[in-house]
């Protein structure tokens, strides 16, 4: 196929990328964006398969085949609940592929020719951001999958070994550019930044990882960039630019919702420390109601008004199905029922969204945080389910410096006339601080887990 | 060093393409179009065609294998997952 009319149909895909993901940023378009950007994929690879310098396709096809099948199975096979883990290992698969095509561009290049230094950088980089994403995804992956390190895991002088490997990374690619034929460079530098990959994911929590999904996002896309400098593919250039500044977005919006800086969440080795057992008598001290399934079902029987706060308790529990089915019952009985979702409530960007979509719950009761803030004074109940730290007063105290969540934006719940929270104890969230919502004179404790809570609470209001 | 201005020149205004696009995404698309765009991270699959197809050395067949299976997954697992998700948002009838 002449070059041109392949430059010109690579044209084509970046611009149906950019259109697609136009469309995504709407409800309304969101299908025909991502099928708009499927076709982009689609024709870019079409067109490449009539590349010159391809002579043999058994690989190619054994490849496809390999990959497709895999992919098909993992995305139809995967429950909403474990989208978190899938787009990690996704993101971390597209960043390998990038560290790898760049390595085999060196290797076939510099059998002939010494390689231009344009080359040399983009294949260090490729070869850096691609084997960070992969090796940060996979314990990514492994955290949000439940399988090990849950829990931040802080080594001691972690901060001075992360410095050393990144030196020695930054060190290796100033070596691979200054010899750039010789492949054992790049292959160190990719197993330097393989290990910093796995220093820089291991000491972060679960609950921070919503920022840290979505900078991997923007890093897979960085590295496909970087492997378009590599192979002076245009195409590949605009849609790695493309990913990489919608992670950079997401990573950006996540971070305010805590109202932490990137920096903090990345080094800060957040949620490892233990609360305090005095503070958190100071704050409970007997104040705690324990309300039963049939109080908490007559308080919701005389309301009119209801708002739902879900977290990353009713994912554990997997409640969303009865959690629908309360939301019908209520409405068959009048009473209006709204969600109120923080931007971090779970572990990615829109966790709560896709799990309410999941049970069939129209998006349009999904209110964001600043939508229905100012609405809490006019609920009757707020009905908070296996949330903690989104919702806990004390992040308005801004003053207090021992204060780990102090100016983070949060849910108004306290303000809802009454409020009923379903938690299997009083165990601290993420932040590992009490919530004094829960001592609240309008608070009653639903002690369950939030599948359990909410199917009693469904029997009890049958029987009202 | 021409190549390389013009190909920085395409990466910086895609860059801020990008922020343009999806600056005002509202949070109840935020996974769509966080694996929506990490499909399209996956078009790395591009280059992985060519050094499969190649057949330079045994070793770059091996790379490019790898990153082939590697990328489709990326690609063909990240677009059916967002379509999957994005069939399940619907509105109040």
């Amino acid at each position: 196929m002449p070059a041109p009319i392949v430059a010109l149909a690579y044209l084509l895909a970046a611009a149906l990328f950019i259109l697609g993901l136009k469309g995504l940023a709407h409800p309304r378009t969101a299908v025909r964006g991502n099928l708009m950007a499927a076709l982009g994929m689609l024709i870019a690879v079409v067109v490449t398969l009539f590349d010159r310098q391809i002579v043999s396709f058994e690989v190619i096809l054994a490849g496809l085949v390999v990959g497709g099948l895999f992919g098909a199975l993992l995305a139809v096979r995967v429950p909403m609940t474990g989208m978190p883990q899938m787009v990690a290992l996704l993101n971390g698969f597209g960043g390998i592929a990038s560290a790898l095509v760049a390595g085999a561009a060196l290797l076939e290049v510099s059998g002939g020719v010494m390689p231009s230094l344009q080359m040399a950088v983009a294949t260090a980089a490729a070869g850096l951001v691609g084997a960070v994403t992969f090796w940060g995804s996979l314990v990514a992956f492994i955290k949000l999958q439940g399988l090990a390190l849950e829990k931040p895991v802080l080594l001691p002088g972690r901060h001075g070994i992360l410095v050393m490997v990144a030196v020695l990374s930054l060190a290796l690619a100033g070596w691979l550019v200054a010899d750039p034929s010789n492949h054992l460079a790049y292959w160190a530098l990719v197993a330097a930044a393989s290990l910093l990959g796995l220093l820089l994911v291991i000491p972060i929590g679960g609950a921070d990882m919503p920022v840290v999904i979505s900078l991997l996002n923007s890093y897979s896309g960085l590295a496909a960039a970087a492997t378009g400098f590599v192979l002076q593919n245009t195409m590949l250039i605009i849609a790695g630019a493309l990913v990489g500044a919608a992670g950079l977005i997401l990573t950006s919006l996540m971070s305010k919702a805590m109202n932490r800086s990137l920096t903090n969440v990345l080094f800060g080795g957040f949620g490892a420390q233990a609360a305090a057992p005095a503070a958190s008598g100071d704050v409970y001290g007997g104040r705690v109601k324990s309300g039963t399934p049939e109080e908490v079902a007559m308080l919701l029987e005389g309301a009119r008004r209801v708002v739902i706060v879900p977290g990353y308790g009713m994912a554990v529990a997997q409640a969303q199905y009865a959690v629908r089915d309360l939301v019908h019952l209520l409405e068959s009985r009048g009473v209006e029922v709204e969600f109120a979702i923080h931007p971090v409530a779970g572990r990615m960007p829109g966790h709560m969204n896709v799990l309410l979509a999941e049970a069939d719950i129209p998006y349009d009761k999904l209110k964001e945080m600043d939508v229905i803030n100012p609405s809490f004074q006019q609920t009757d109940v707020a009905l908070v389910i296996g949330a903690n730290d989104v919702t806990n007063p004390v992040a308005r105290n801004t003053t207090d410096s021992g204060n780990p969540i102090a100016g983070m934006p949060i849910l108004n719940v306290d303000q809802a006339r009454a409020v009923v929270v379903v938690k299997r104890s009083l165990s601290p969230g993420f932040a590992g601080i009490p919530n004094p919502l829960f001592a609240a004179d309008n608070t009653l404790m639903l002690f369950r887990d939030a599948k359990q809570g909410i199917t009693d609470l469904i029997a009890a209001l049958k029987q009202v | 060093m021409e190549e390389l201005i013009v190909a920085l020149t395409v990466f910086v205004l895609a860059v801020f393409v990008g922020f343009e696009v999806i600056a005002k995404v509202p949070p109840l698309l935020h996974t769509p179009l966080m694996s929506g765009a990490n499909a399209i991270s996956g078009i790395t699959l591009v280059g992985a065609l060519v050094a499969a197809g190649a057949q330079a050395t045994l070793l770059t067949t091996v790379l490019g294998f790898l990153a082939v299976a590697f990328a489709t997954v990326n690609v063909v697992g990240g677009f059916l997952v967002t379509h999957r998700m994005l069939s399940m948002f619907r509105r109040k009838h």
